[in-house]
């Protein structure tokens, strides 16, 4: 077990163009399972592929325990990674795909029947060891691809979006399995993927990546509550948080806080929301709290109704963001059904407001909501 | 509607039909009735002598001769020549200033006309004009005069035919190879890289054991290529010294045509029919393989 450390870290495909990425830092904790978070061609594969040993960074510095990797082959740096389609040697049976790396790494050969079954029972798959490849389903080839990776007891496990092969259905139970898994080898491990629910799920920290840089490291409700930034803001939360921009500052807060008045509004009486509501005492304890409520009247125009909730999409009317786009969630407990091209009460706890430079873009301390 | 998209396609499907027919289906059936025949040049008639000219043929020296010759001539080609592409493969497979360029000199020899290139050759390894021996000379490797004749020779000959030979089949195997290598996902080296295993292992383990049947596809093709081939060694060497390069083929053309008994010519060339039905049959076998992986 080691721990990663990434020193000003920047990879330059094309001299003169702008890096895939630039100057990036950051450090893993002992045992810790990080994710790297960003849309496509935010630099997270390249970055991940550079502590592989499988990319020349362009400047920087990239450690694995006490050693600086930089010049060492991936051999040497004693890591393993399970790329995004399993690569299994195609025409090697699951038990020699599996022994592979102790061949590689010249294992006296009388230890690999013992490891390769270590590794198969590990993962659950040591019936499927005479098998090839192209006789495994997509969740039984995943398995087979981090048993390989693991035989060898790396320092440092690299995960290259290992889950978007699976079907939806598979993807959640195979997300289960992997947690389950790292928590019991506690291997330091470094997850590259674009979906932020399996980031969030997994993640014990997530780096959120845009265009080659850092835009945020934290847990997951770090990242998730207290954007560093818009892009953050925007890029986690199906949908986006609502960003109401002004000419020096934009508002933010996230769908799912936005919510009917007579819900939230301080001085709704408990009968009142009792009567809102199918079932009582729905609502997160923190909106029923004290605190100044921010009323806004939502002009939905189009809803959608995806069984636990409904997501509400329309503009706000009066007040200075009149026409603002907003999108509304609301838990589909609320009785109320909202019929498109109706003016409804809608609220947003104080609290709940987060605020971003408008030039910059990044996160300022809370403010009184800009009315005027 | 439908019966005139069928009178068309007959008709656009005819000239090849036809060309099938009279280039490669009449000469054959002439070949084999030939081969049961005692027909020379300018019989007139037919004279059916059952397999007199097979029993002649197996008891002729200069045949096994022959049949020994081609199999040297066809097997070491193809070792250097899969050797040979190999490592063009792998050498061109990354990309590099110029790849392009180089890639186009490579394919020169299998574009060029075959007798040209023979000729060519046979010059740079001529007695008197051949520049290699010139060089040799040059560098005092030789002294002049005392220079080995590369056509001259038994071993050197049958040396210079099969390197010619391959020099013209490797740009027909590296560009296989080449579409071989680039079809295998690039994860699965980087897993190997990653795995521990170095250049040799890739290559021996995964790489090579990946491309088995494109490989296979090249090595077959290349052995027909081979096996029915006359022109390198007609050109360079006419089948000597003392028959020393004379390989089935053109035997079987210096017996019937040049030698004008046509019926022996026809049962030589006879013999290269099992071999190449079985190497048609292991081609299609492989070819299968392929598309199935």
């Amino acid at each position: 077990m080691a721990v990663v450390q990434i020193r000003n870290l920047t990879k330059v495909f094309k001299a003169g163009t702008l890096g895939a990425v630039n100057n990036i830092n950051l450090e893993t904790k002992e045992g810790e399972f990080l994710v790297l978070l960003g849309p496509s061609g935010s630099g997270k594969t390249t970055l991940l592929r550079m502590i592989a040993g499988l990319e020349a960074p362009t400047s920087g510095e990239i450690r694995i325990g006490e050693d600086v990797v930089n010049n060492l082959t991936p051999r040497e740096r004693g890591i393993a990674m399970v790329f995004q389609s399993y690569a299994l040697y195609p025409h090697l049976s699951v038990r020699e795909n599996i022994a592979f790396p102790l061949k590689a790494q010249k294992v006296p050969k009388e230890q690999h029947k013992q490891k390769v079954e270590w590794a198969a029972g590990l993962l659950g798959i040591e019936k499927l060891l005479d098998r090839k490849p192209r006789q495994l389903s997509g969740g039984e080839r995943q398995r087979v691809a981090l048993a390989r990776a693991i035989v060898r007891e790396p320092r440092v496990f690299l995960l290259d979006e290992p889950l978007s092969n699976l079907d939806a259905k598979l993807r959640t139970s195979a997300r289960e399995e992997l947690d389950e898994f790292h928590q019991r080898i506690k291997t330091t491990t470094i997850y590259v993927t674009h979906d932020q629910v399996e980031a969030m799920a997994l993640g014990e920290r997530i780096v959120v990546l845009h265009q080659g840089e850092v835009r945020q490291i934290g847990t997951p409700q770090e990242v998730y509550d207290d954007p560093a930034d818009t892009f953050v803001a925007t890029f986690l939360g199906s949908p986006p948080m609502n960003l109401l921009e002004t000419d020096d500052v934009i508002v933010g807060f996230r769908p799912e806080r936005f919510l009917p008045a007579g819900l939230i509004a301080p001085w709704a009486p408990m009968e009142e929301i009792a009567k809102t509501l199918k079932h009582e005492n729905l609502l997160p304890a923190d909106l029923q709290g004290p605190g100044k409520r921010i009323p806004l009247r939502l002009h939905v125009e189009h809803s959608e109704y995806l069984g636990s909730e409904r997501v509400l999409y329309g503009k706000l009317s009066e007040t200075r963001f009149r026409d603002k786009p907003v999108c509304a969630r609301v838990s589909s407990s609320v009785l109320e059904t909202y019929t498109p091209n109706t003016s409804y009460d809608f609220a947003v706890p104080e609290h709940e407001l987060r605020f971003f430079d408008a030039k910059t873009g990044k996160r300022i301390p809370p403010r009184p909501f800009p009315w005027q | 509607m439908a019966v005139d998209d069928r009178k068309v396609g007959v008709f656009m499907f005819l000239p090849a039909v036809a060309y099938i027919a009279l280039l490669i289906g009449v000469p054959l059936i002439l070949a084999v009735l030939y081969a049961f025949s005692d027909a020379r040049i300018g019989t007139v008639g037919f004279h059916f002598v059952g397999l007199e000219n097979f029993r002649s043929i197996l008891q002729s020296p200069s045949f096994r001769a022959a049949l020994r010759n081609s199999v040297v001539f066809t097997v070491s080609a193809q070792i250097i020549v899969i050797v040979a592409s190999s490592i063009l493969s792998i050498a061109l497979e990354a990309p590099f200033p110029g790849r392009w360029f180089v890639r186009f000199l490579i394919l020169l020899p299998w574009v060029a006309p075959i007798s040209l290139g023979a000729i060519g050759w046979k010059w740079i390894l001529d007695s008197i004009y051949s520049v290699i021996t010139w060089v040799l000379v040059w560098a005092h490797v030789f002294k002049p005069y005392g220079a080995p004749m590369w056509l001259g020779e038994p071993t050197l000959a049958m040396a210079s035919v099969v390197l010619v030979h391959s020099w013209r089949l490797i740009p027909f195997s590296t560009v296989i190879m080449l579409a071989g290598r680039t079809s295998i996902p690039k994860e699965i080296p980087e897993a190997a890289a990653i795995d521990g295993a170095g250049f040799w292992r890739t290559e021996f383990l995964i790489n090579i054991p990946m491309m088995m049947p494109i490989i296979s596809v090249a090595v077959l093709f290349g052995t027909i290529f081979t096996f029915t081939d006359m022109t390198v060694v007609y050109i360079l060497t006419a089948g000597g010294p003392y028959d020393s390069t004379q390989v089935v083929p053109s035997l079987a053309f210096a017996t019937g045509i040049q030698g004008s008994d046509l019926a022996a010519g026809a049962a030589i060339s006879l013999f290269l029919v099992p071999v190449l039905v079985l190497i048609a049959y292991f081609m299609l076998r492989a070819a299968h393989r392929a598309e199935v992986a």
